[in-house]
């Protein structure tokens, strides 16, 4: 007995969620009961992730194939280094967004608390599960789960705004994946017969040419609108009339990541590495993300919107992951798998920020936060914390993925690179740091607008500062011991043979 | 094999219904006596699938008795790993209907269940059939039935479109017929389809074939422009019709390709496969683009058909292994989906008696249950992937990307449109707050509703994930069809 339950841990850490799901709409009129199940889902999902670590660590997989579906085609899982990764953020984030929404929801008096707590445990089972998908047919079966039950959490204001961006939010990702992803899928299985991740790819023995190559991969990337790669990029900031720990844990780690992680998959296991680099897919990928980098910085840099900035950051610092694994260097690969955490534990902090500072003010510009660093002292270090971790300064996790990255664009000699990751940290700090500054160092201004809580009237609250007050810790504990990720990241880049 | 004559008590159990039928007084007892009757051939058609060696390609629980021997015709029955699954397809939905047009029919209510009751019993003879004759009548008489229902129990327009539907498939019928018996003259005089299936013909003599079954084939498939029939039946039918419509009538186009044109005529199917790829194509994404303007859910639903059935002979043209078995899967899933859709529709409109997409919204706050299922089977339309309608979609654009790109990328476009207005039908009627038509108060599923529903989710789940039961039985019989298919000579 004790076997098998150990032989399905995979399955049991996506059930976990779904059925916290279940518990969560039977116990609707019991709030507090209610949202006690979230936090023990998350307390538990998160304890069977990492009850699989180990064995990862040593080199090992843990696989499960539940049954084929079509020939060569299996509804399979495997937990490997990358998945690990995926699977540990998102489960271990998830523990703090729980809290976090408990204060946030209740401190705002939302409606439909259940929907929102329900889609949101489905959405962790979607996350994990796409982590733990040992073949694009099940990985794709829960990426699509996941734009579905993100859906209601988009819409879940369900005023005219929210409306509007639901609507571009599921025209983006659907359409994507029911125009490119779809065409991707069914040339890859008409092409290897097979859709299952191989460490040198599916292709091998293939005669495709290398153009129908090259255009299943882009039908890939673009496919996979999750990783938000412009053009394909403006459901994100879309997404934000969310509440905010959608925002933070969704949009910032598990949906997004959900993307650049199926890319991942895609570069490393579905095309390889040498594809990648013999038909000059990996240099032509590298160039547009680095568009996407600059462009998105730019972008966030005019945005005064405080989530929109946020946003428009998070499509940048995607592109950075995807950037690592592209320059087929070991140390980029190394710093774009870390990037996967350094950045979820940054941007997970300045989105729970911005919803601390909207729960005690009202306030979502930045121009509106002048002095607010008094008030909300605690959330306003965490802020300037996570800004560190996304500029990539020490001692914050983005320190060590960005230092990665640096050596990767080196080893791989492109200067051009390089000089990129230097522009946007230049950029990231431009667009961070004026707003710990005006935080603290600018004297708050009389505001004529009534919807806004009166400056000295503004005070933390504690249920939503503790858990952003925590993530901040995390990502500053990632930049002094970034271990665990380190060598997860480093099995990867050794399992795709760089 | 058992010596049982099953397929013969398959077809004859709803015929011996449908005779005593019209003698019951009561209508409720009408009601029961046809549910009872097609519950029983539905459980007949399970063992039958149960007891089918999925390991061959033979025809199995064969029957053969001589009719007209001077003639060479005799009925003749039998059941592959094809046609298995479509019998089982009308007999799951034949209780389902009885069962969704339980309050739904109140005026001669003996009569609606004895067409019914025949109805039944002339589809699944047409797919048990072996002998061309024999399918003949039957395929025609099938037309009789139906259009009773669509004329008597129908809406406000519904001798038009009865008479429509009569028309355009009579139309059809009779150049089946003179090419059936092109047929039997060049293959030594004989109606029976294995026989005719091995026989060779000149290519001129499978052109002029190959054209007669196209009229009558690309009628009830349909095909574009031969589709105009389908979304006035659809909307004209009552509940059980429309879901017989889509869920068999449709499929016995596809059948009609798949058991005459592709193994009888192989060098004429590849001589003409361009064209159907072609118009294939079209088909997919105009009835796309027909469906995304629609108001009336029972239009879009209707041309959402004419797409989805594009997918289905996409599939069977590709004459690839995963195109052919794509399409054939794809026929059964449609069958379960968009009689499932039908099935939602006659639900909803039962209760707000508008079939306005925009008269309704928030209908999963309000009737939750219902929500929850006409969300699913919405869905499994749109393809989601775990959801039955993947598969079909997946298998047949790998083989279609085989063929031609163009018509790939034709695929695929259809299938973005599909999420477009099968999502904004969702987002319309499903979300947002509660509307319904003049502010009426709907109440949710009974378990009647429940019973018929729930049936077809568990195949929309399980041909999801795990269709591979059906690809197991099937496989042999298309392995077959492939060596068939093969062209002796390579045409001209």
């Amino acid at each position: 007995m004790l076997e098998l339950l150990l032989s399905i841990r995979p399955i049991l850490a996506i059930f976990v969620s779904l059925t916290a799901a279940v518990l969560i709409l039977c116990l609707r009129h019991r709030a507090n009961l209610r949202d006690t199940v979230s936090v023990v889902a998350a307390v538990v999902k998160f304890a069977i992730v990492i009850s699989l670590a180990p064995l990862v660590l040593a080199g090992g997989t843990h696989d499960l194939t539940l049954f084929e579906v079509l020939p060569g085609v299996t509804f399979a899982f495997r937990v490997d280094a990358l998945g690990m990764v995926f699977a540990t953020v998102s489960s271990l984030l998830w523990i703090l967004a729980a809290l976090y929404s408990i204060g946030y929801m209740r401190s705002q008096n939302e409606r439909a608390q259940t929907r929102f707590f329900a889609a949101f445990a489905v959405s962790l089972s979607a996350a994990v599960g796409g982590a733990f998908a040992a073949n694009l047919f099940t990985l794709v079966i829960f990426y699509e789960v996941l734009s579905l039950v993100t859906y209601p959490l988009v819409y879940h204001k369900e005023d005219a705004t929210s409306w509007a961006g639901s609507r571009r939010y599921m025209v983006y990702l659907v359409g994507a994946s029911k125009s490119l992803l779809l065409a991707g899928l069914a040339l890859t299985y008409h092409l290897a017969g097979a859709l299952d991740f191989m460490p040198q790819g599916l292709f091998g023995d293939t005669e495709a040419s290398g153009t129908l190559l090259s255009v299943v991969y882009f039908c890939y990337l673009f496919g996979f609108a999750k990783a938000a790669i412009m053009p394909f990029h403006a459901w994100l900031p879309a997404a934000m009339v969310a509440p905010t720990p959608v925002s933070a844990l969704l949009h910032a780690v598990a949906v997004v990541k959900m993307g650049v992680f199926c890319l991942l998959r895609v570069i490393f296991h579905v095309m390889g590495v040498d594809l990648m680099g013999s038909l000059g897919l990996a240099i032509a990928t590298a160039y547009l993300v680095s568009f996407t980098i600059v462009m998105a910085s730019i972008y966030a840099l005019t945005r005064d919107d405080l989530k929109a900035r946020l946003a428009y950051s998070t499509v940048s610092q995607l592109s950075y992951i995807i950037l690592g694994a592209v320059l087929l260097t070991p140390m980029a690969a190394v710093g774009g798998v870390t990037h996967i955490a350094a950045h979820a534990f940054s941007k997970i902090t300045l989105f729970f920020c911005a919803g601390s500072i909207y729960c005690a003010s009202h306030r979502r510009n930045i121009s509106d936060l002048a002095g607010i660093g008094r008030q909300l002292p605690w959330t306003m270090a965490a802020f300037f914390i996570g800004s560190l971790g996304m500029i990539g300064l020490p001692p914050t996790g983005g320190f060590i993925s960005k230092w990665y990255l640096v050596l990767g664009s080196a080893q791989a000699g492109e200067m051009v690179f390089l000089a990129v990751l230097l522009v946007s940290a230049i950029l990231n700090a431009a667009y961070f740091l004026p707003v710990t500054y005006t935080a603290f160092f600018e004297r708050a201004k009389p505001s004529q607008d009534q919807s806004l809580v009166a400056m000295q009237d503004v005070r933390e609250i504690p249920m939503v500062a503790a858990p952003l007050l925590a993530s901040a810790l995390l990502s500053v504990a990632l930049g002094l011991n970034p271990g665990f990720f380190v060598e997860l990241a480093q099995l990867v880049m050794r399992g795709a043979g760089l | 094999m058992t010596g049982l004559p099953v397929l013969s008590m398959l077809i004859l159990l709803p015929a011996v219904g449908a005779v005593v039928l019209p003698f019951l007084r009561a209508a409720q007892t009408a009601r029961w006596f046809a549910f009872v009757f097609l519950f029983a051939d539905f459980l007949l058609a399970v063992w039958i699938l149960t007891t089918f060696d999925a390991s061959s390609a033979a025809m199995q629980f064969g029957e053969h008795y001589a009719w007209v021997p001077s003639l060479g015709i005799s009925y003749r029955l039998g059941v592959d790993g094809i046609s298995v699954w479509f019998v089982l397809l009308t007999t799951l939905l034949g209780w389902i209907c009885v069962l969704a047009s339980w309050t739904s029919i109140t005026t001669r209510v003996q009569e609606f269940m004895t067409c019914l009751l025949a109805m039944q019993s002339l589809m699944v003879g047409v797919f048990c059939a072996l002998d061309m004759i024999l399918f003949y009548i039957l395929w025609e008489a099938m037309l009789v039935p139906m259009y009773l229902i669509i004329g008597i129990w129908g809406g406000d327009n519904r001798v038009y479109a009865s008479f429509k539907f009569f028309l355009y498939t009579l139309a059809g019928s009779l150049l089946f017929l003179i090419g059936i018996l092109l047929l039997y003259f060049n293959a030594g005089q004989t109606f029976d389809m294995l026989a005719l299936m091995d026989a060779d013909y000149p290519l001129q003599l499978q052109i002029w074939v190959f054209l007669a079954f196209l009229v009558a084939f690309a009628v009830k498939v349909p095909m574009v422009p031969l589709h105009t029939w389908l979304p006035d039946a659809h909307v004209q039918a009552p509940t059980a019709g429309s879901i017989i419509l889509a869920g068999v009538l449709l499929k016995m186009g596809a059948y009609g390709f798949l058991r005459f044109s592709l193994p009888m005529l192989p060098e004429a199917s590849h001589f003409f496969a361009p064209m159907m790829i072609a118009l294939s194509s079209v088909a997919i994404v105009y009835g796309g683009f027909l469906a995304l303007v629609q108001s009336d859910i029972k239009k879009l639903i209707a041309y959402s058909s004419v797409s989805h059935m594009g997918f289905i002979t996409l599939g069977l043209f590709t004459f690839d292994a995963m195109g052919l078995s794509g399409a054939v899967i794809q026929m059964f899933n449609h069958g379960i989906t968009t009689g499932a859709l039908f099935l939602c529709v006659g639900l909803i409109y039962q209760r707000g008696h508008s079939r306005e997409i925009a008269a309704y919204g928030g209908l999963i706050k309000m009737v939750p249950l219902f929500g929850i299922l006409f969300a699913a089977f919405l869905l499994a339309s749109m393809a989601l992937p775990g959801l039955n309608g993947f598969i079909g979609e997946l298998l047949v654009l790998a083989g279609a990307f085989g063929v031609s790109g163009w018509a790939g990328a034709a695929g695929v476009l259809g299938a973005l449109i599909g999420a477009a207005y099968l999502l904004g039908v969702y987002r319309q009627m499903l979300l947002g707050p509660i509307k319904a038509p003049n502010g009426a108060e709907l109440w949710d599923l009974n378990p009647r509703e429940l019973a018929c529903a729930l049936p077809l989710l568990l195949f929309v789940i399980w041909f999801g994930l795990y269709p591979k039961p059906f690809l197991t039985i099937l496989q042999p019989s298309l392995d077959q069809l492939m060596i068939q298919l093969t062209p002796l000579a390579v045409p001209p």
